[in-house]
């Protein structure tokens, strides 16, 4: 069973405002690694990580995630979403949210120095989260994502707006969580992130265009860099 | 539902008011300094008459208001969604405000009344802490409208709109401009089905020392609607969203 993906999407339509934003959508995501989705803005990377936590209304199609329906409740303490904007509360400081979100998922107390400590925020633990830059807030609520013990972690975006430094740590961090058998599903529009990954979903107007580990993606496309691999990709698919 | 996770969001949102000191500095002040107003205003025997109904009215107004904007906040931030995708019960959410805002409006009503009773001079018939009573399920009832109407606005801008559509009516109609008895017979069933005409009848029987069993009943139909809309409240919260 170890085997067996996480994450299985199968034939998933997401309709929203009479635009199909999800066509048909089909794939897997495989346990224990760091899955990129990778594709420019609006191609329905959010859609699709709303589909997998089960927040998301679908037309059709199946999501199994950890061999349950989406958005069962049995998921809610075993899946963990960070979404694009900070979902966190301005007027509370760092360690307030951490800790509130902690009573709710049931999780240790000392959890919530463990995942400050993992994002850097020990020295803004008793800052109010309101008086945060925009890249510090979006940590908070990463740390948010981290705590408890979830078997998937599904992060929309995590290191947008982050100086190089962070980022290379969080991407370590990410791949630290894999080896202990998390899955994470972290999504971004930056291609040069798609190279951190085990494994890359590339995406382009609601249709899956590409799977596969970097390496293998430059071998088929015969390209030198993930960015003109993706334009390779497009190309081949509209001649 | 578990009580941890209740009050958890009731003491997270303490935490929250505690922030805003003006926001409280005006819960607190501004019932005080109507009703040092109306003691001002009115002769003892009209301020003994309209007083008790303000006393209710304002915990009413002002727990919407505060209830519809905050749940909004917590409905566009996204700290909702997020909340629902971990193992809280939406009922958690729902009381989680009820008792916090139900204890804001207990020590609002307990210092207006007392302000009131005490150096403005306002006097009933009937026992004092009965007063307070319709004033805290007042701002329950408050509450718990405000909660569900935020579900039907995207702003804030909107959710403050909601105040005359929700409220105003009843204010018309509940009996303190014309006695409900003397209502045409269509505005007087209206009048019937809304919860604020059953607090204004409770008043007036604590006014003039009239409390029996309809009283009780009184209080239980008001009670019996903020439940309702509390109920209505946690059904707007959807896990799945568009």
């Amino acid at each position: 069973m170890a085997d067996a993906p996480a994450v299985r999407v199968s034939r998933l339509r997401v309709v929203r405002r009479e635009r199909e934003v999800l066509r048909d959508l089909s794939l897997t995501v495989a346990q224990g690694l760091v899955t990129g989705l990778i594709g420019p803005s609006g191609c329905g990377k959010t859609t699709l990580i709303r589909a997998i936590v089960g927040t998301q209304i679908v037309a059709g199609g199946e999501v199994l995630v950890l061999d349950r329906s989406a958005g069962t409740a049995q998921l809610r303490d075993e899946v963990a979403y960070m979404t694009q904007t900070p979902s966190v509360y301005r007027d509370l400081t760092v360690s307030e949210n951490l800790g509130y979100f902690a009573t709710i998922l049931g999780a240790r107390t000392r959890d919530v120095q463990r995942v400050i400590a993992e994002v850097d925020l020990a020295e803004n633990a008793q800052r109010v989260v309101g008086t945060l830059s925009g890249g510090e807030q979006s940590r908070v609520s990463l740390a948010a994502a981290l705590l408890g013990s979830p078997r998937l972690l599904l992060l929309d975006e995590p290191t947008v707006g982050l100086d190089p430094v962070l980022r290379a740590q969080l991407w370590e961090l990410f791949a630290r969580l894999a080896d202990g058998g998390v899955t994470l599903l972290v999504s971004s529009h930056v291609m040069d992130e798609a190279a951190r990954c085990h494994h890359v979903l590339l995406m382009r107007d609601g249709a899956l265009l590409a799977s596969g580990s970097p390496t293998e993606l430059l071998a088929r496309t015969g390209q030198p860099d993930l960015e003109s691999a993706f334009l390779f990709l497009i190309e081949s698919v509209q001649s | 539902m578990t009580a941890t996770r209740t009050w958890a969001t009731s003491e997270r949102i303490f935490r929250q008011l505690r922030r805003d000191p003006r926001t409280v500095a005006m819960l607190l002040v501004v019932p005080v300094a109507l009703m040092g107003l109306l003691a001002w205003m009115l002769p003892a025997h009209d301020f003994n008459q309209y007083g008790p109904l303000l006393l209710g009215l304002f915990p009413l107004l002002i727990m919407f208001l505060i209830t519809s904007v905050t749940t909004l906040r917590e409905r566009t931030s996204g700290t909702l969604e997020r909340l629902l995708t971990m193992p809280m019960a939406r009922a958690d959410v729902v009381f989680g405000y009820a008792i916090a805002f139900g204890c804001t409006a207990i020590i609002q009503a307990l210092l207006t009344a007392g302000l009131s009773f005490g150096p403005f001079g306002l006097d009933v018939r009937g026992s004092v802490w009965l007063v307070v009573l319709i004033a805290v399920i007042d701002a329950l009832l408050g509450t718990a409208l405000g909660l569900f109407v935020s579900a039907f606005a995207t702003t804030e801008f909107q959710a403050v709109q909601f105040l005359p559509l929700a409220l105003l009516p009843q204010l018309i109609l509940c009996g303190i401009i014309v006695p409900r008895d003397q209502l045409p017979t269509v505005l007087r069933w209206i009048s019937d089905l809304l919860p604020l005409s059953y607090a204004i009848d409770a008043t007036k029987q604590v006014i003039t020392d009239s409390v029996t069993s309809a009283f009780w009943r009184n209080i239980l139909i008001v009670a019996g609607f903020a439940a309702a809309a509390l109920i209505g409240g946690a059904a707007t919260l959807r896990r799945r969203t568009p």
